[in-house]
């Protein structure tokens, strides 16, 4: 199909005309373009990989230069693997995950639902919620430090107003049970809007045609839902839940600024306790074994979840 | 001809510039990069180093960085062989891996050549800021900022008559400066809860923050005026029985007490900047808090101006002791510097300099400063720091200090603030955690 000039002057260009440019072959044109990009993907992403694979399987510290640094197989893995105190932190991070991705799936779908209802200052209303996750996450862990403050914190002042308690007789960033669900709260506050934006998406996208034909077979609104609505918002769904579960598992920001991994180790999430290993104790070796089980565990159930996104968008 | 004289007068000018170049460079004016945490006596030290800067020549830049980044952001320096500082001032726990790995310039000969003695300087901060091996006359730092875990309290409050005889009827003693860590319990307890002028204040604030250093720069304190050992005296790493003992346990059982009647709720994670901040506002009696800020409280509006007192770490039943903090400075072997960061040291060593250091609000380390007959009143808060620094311990200063402190971060806030297990379950999970990094460490 030619449509301009340009398509015809491209059409009338013979064969192999790159080769006459300096004598290249279209081939080494490729590779010329080709080559920075991968370059940087090869410098950037796969050498440090490769190298931390290989660190994984020494004691090499990196504070202490003048040490040897011996070959020790297995022996961080296993120690890793074997720690109570890893699999507290894995503990964490999966309750941390679930919960996030449960309610800001739920609320986020449903404010997205209701956006999308035409209603006069909608659009105001999407700027206003989509708010939070404009801000950075350690300004946000800061603000909620406030909110959750006992004595002059407004979330302890509301909570205690419908309870009728003394303000500052809980705290829930300095209580065991509470802090888990203080950075739950905090990370839905900040990320649902994030969610709600890709449900919306997912729902424009559906034809006003389908829910007219829907009505001229007296389908209820409700069998609307089930049948229209939410099969085709899914693989909109599914994607919020692999960016937002892919971001809180490296969730590192907000939580510090929280809570700083307690009280104890109750909040202590994986990246946590990684950093504190490789830039604190400076355990090189022992940290490159804990990230790379970290990422083989995320990569493993991130390719598992995408196969089931592709059969979802496929039916 | 007028155009003439104008660019002969600005190639006078170009070539004048270019000589005044010539004549700073030919006297090694240098830019030098000071390094330390961004705190209230990195500001003095600024406003101190002017005069540095007017008698050498030389230039200086700072990178302060804050307490709760400093170690991270420092030690990566350090291990990257970065050359951003030429001047360090690093932690005292730092001083055995700055030793141990070259990141320090060992000092002796240059304090040989330069008169400059540590006999000089207040014995404890020499051991704590300045040598490795400890005890041992290697130096690696010129201490440079002393400071010690105090108290500070409210005694505008304290003075009430009302307060006073309430405190009498339950207590049978008069509410004052408390003589032992006991009675500093009662004294936070009985504020615990208690309406202060239409507002509801709390007991004290103490160190419970969990993600660098905090709790345990306040347990220590505790823990070592009941009978806490780092190790056995008589043999060292043997830390079984020491780190764990009888008056150990009973240590940070009234830790844990104390934040379990006599803190703000919510103060789960307080660590100097929290507690300046409460104490400020006027929530609390009492803070436990490093010297550093005393300064700053005197000057302040609300509970400065003889509103406030100070007092040493009170006595527990194993003897008198309160944990070190402050740094020394020591020059960073891989700056290409070094001549004039020795230089800087040279001049902040001197007595005049030293002096108008403490006059700034920062904390000279300097006997010819701190042993005037005069210090002490000096400044309201001169006598409670000479009373601290005369019992100081510290924290290990290990190379593999960070390895050592985690685990009691860990150990310390899950039984003190989390509540979990008992205060001997919790150290003794700490000497298991020690003895693996001894081991490690090829120590033991």
């Amino acid at each position: 199909m030619i449509h301009s000039p340009m398509d015809r002057a491209a059409a009338k260009t013979p064969d192999g005309v790159a080769k006459r440019i300096r004598g290249l072959s279209d081939r080494t044109i490729a590779w010329i373009f080709v080559a920075p990009t991968l370059f940087l993907l090869l410098a950037v992403n796969i050498f440090p990989l490769i190298w931390t694979i290989r660190l994984s399987f020494t004691n090499f510290r990196v504070n202490r230069p003048n040490n040897d640094v011996e070959w020790v197989g297995l022996r961080n893995y296993q120690r890793i693997l074997n720690d109570p105190d890893v699999w507290a932190t894995m503990q964490a991070t999966a309750h941390f995950l679930i919960w996030t991705i449960v309610l800001q799936v739920l609320i986020g779908f449903t404010l997205a639902y209701l956006i999308n209802k035409k209603f006069k200052g909608n659009d105001l209303w999407t700027t206003i919620i989509v708010f939070p996750m404009m801000l950075s996450p350690a300004v946000v862990g800061n603000f909620w430090t406030f909110l959750y403050q006992p004595q002059i914190g407004l979330f302890n002042y509301a909570v205690t107003f419908f309870t009728g308690g003394d303000p500052a007789s809980f705290s829930m960033i300095g209580d065991v049970h509470l802090a888990p669900w203080a950075i739950v709260i905090a990370d839905t506050w900040m990320w649902t809007p994030f969610v709600m934006l890709i449900c919306l998406a997912g729902l424009r996208s559906i034809p006003d045609s389908i829910y007219e034909a829907a009505e001229c077979d007296r389908a209820s609104k409700w069998r609307q839902f089930w049948t229209i609505t939410i099969p085709m918002a899914l693989p909109f769904l599914m994607l919020a839940v692999l960016f937002r579960g892919i971001e809180n598992f490296k969730m590192f920001d907000l939580v510090v600024q929280l809570t700083g991994g307690g009280p104890g180790n109750t909040t202590t999430l994986t990246s946590i306790d990684l950093k504190r290993e490789a830039f604190e104790k400076w355990r090189t070796g022992y940290s490159s074994a804990y990230a790379v089980i970290l990422f083989v565990t995320v990569f493993g159930l991130a390719s598992i979840y995408v196969k089931a996104l592709n059969k979802v968008k496929e039916r | 001809m007028r155009s003439n004289l104008m660019m002969t007068a600005a190639a006078g000018a170009i070539l004048a510039t270019g000589m005044t170049t010539a004549v700073v460079a030919d006297g090694h004016a240098t830019d030098l990069t000071l390094c330390w945490a961004a705190w209230d006596p990195a500001n003095s030290l600024i406003e101190l180093s002017k005069d540095f800067e007017e008698q050498s020549g030389h230039t200086m830049n700072f990178e302060f960085v804050p307490w709760t980044s400093f170690a991270d952001r420092m030690l990566n320096e350090l291990n990257s062989r970065g050359q951003l500082c030429d001047l360090m001032i690093g932690d005292s726990q730092w001083i055995g891996g700055g030793a141990e790995n070259g990141h320090y310039v060992k000092l002796n000969d240059f304090f040989d050549a330069n008169g400059i003695s540590m006999d000089d300087f207040l014995p404890a901060t020499v051991t704590g800021y300045a040598e490795w091996p400890k005890n041992t006359p290697n130096y690696y730092a010129l201490p440079a900022y002393a400071d010690v875990v105090g108290w500070t309290y409210r005694k505008d409050w304290f003075e009430r008559p009302e307060l006073q005889a309430e405190f009498m009827d339950t207590f049978g003693r008069v509410l004052d400066v408390p003589a032992s860590l006991a009675e500093l319990k009662d004294i936070a307890e009985f504020f615990q809860g208690r309406d202060i002028d239409g507002t509801m204040v709390y007991g004290a604030a103490i160190y419970t923050e969990r993600g660098s250093e905090g709790i345990t720069m306040g347990v220590t304190n505790a823990l070592y005026n009941y009978g806490f050992q780092y190790q056995n005296p008589d043999q060292p790493y043997d830390i079984e029985g020491f780190v764990n003992s009888a008056g150990a346990v009973e240590g940070l059982q009234f830790y844990k007490d104390l934040y379990d009647v006599g803190t703000p709720p919510g103060s789960s994670n307080w660590y100097m900047g929290e507690n300046i901040d409460a104490y400020r506002s006027g929530q609390v009696a009492m803070q436990m808090n490093f010297a550093f800020i005393w300064p700053g409280v005197e000057a302040d509006e609300n509970v400065g101006g003889g509103n406030s007192g100070y007092f040493a770490n009170p006595p527990g039943p194993a003897g008198q002791f309160a944990q070190l903090g402050g740094q020394g400075i020591s020059v960073v072997a891989y700056s290409e510097k070094q001549d004039a960061a020795l230089e800087y040291i040279q001049w902040f060593a001197q007595p005049e300099v030293q002096q108008r250091w403490w006059d700034l609000g920062g904390a000279s380390a300097l006997r010819a400063v701190v042993e005037q007959p005069d210090f002490a009143t000096s400044q309201p808060y001169a006598q409670t720091f000479l009373d601290s620094m005369a019992i100081v311990k510290d924290f290990w200063a290990e190379p593999a200090y960070a390895d050592l402190l985690i685990p009691m971060q860990e150990r310390m806030h899950n039984f003190v603030i989390a509540g979990e297990g008992t205060a001997q379950e919790a150290l003794d999970g700490l000497v298991r955690d020690w003895i693996e990094v001894f081991e490690d460490e090829g120590k033991i």
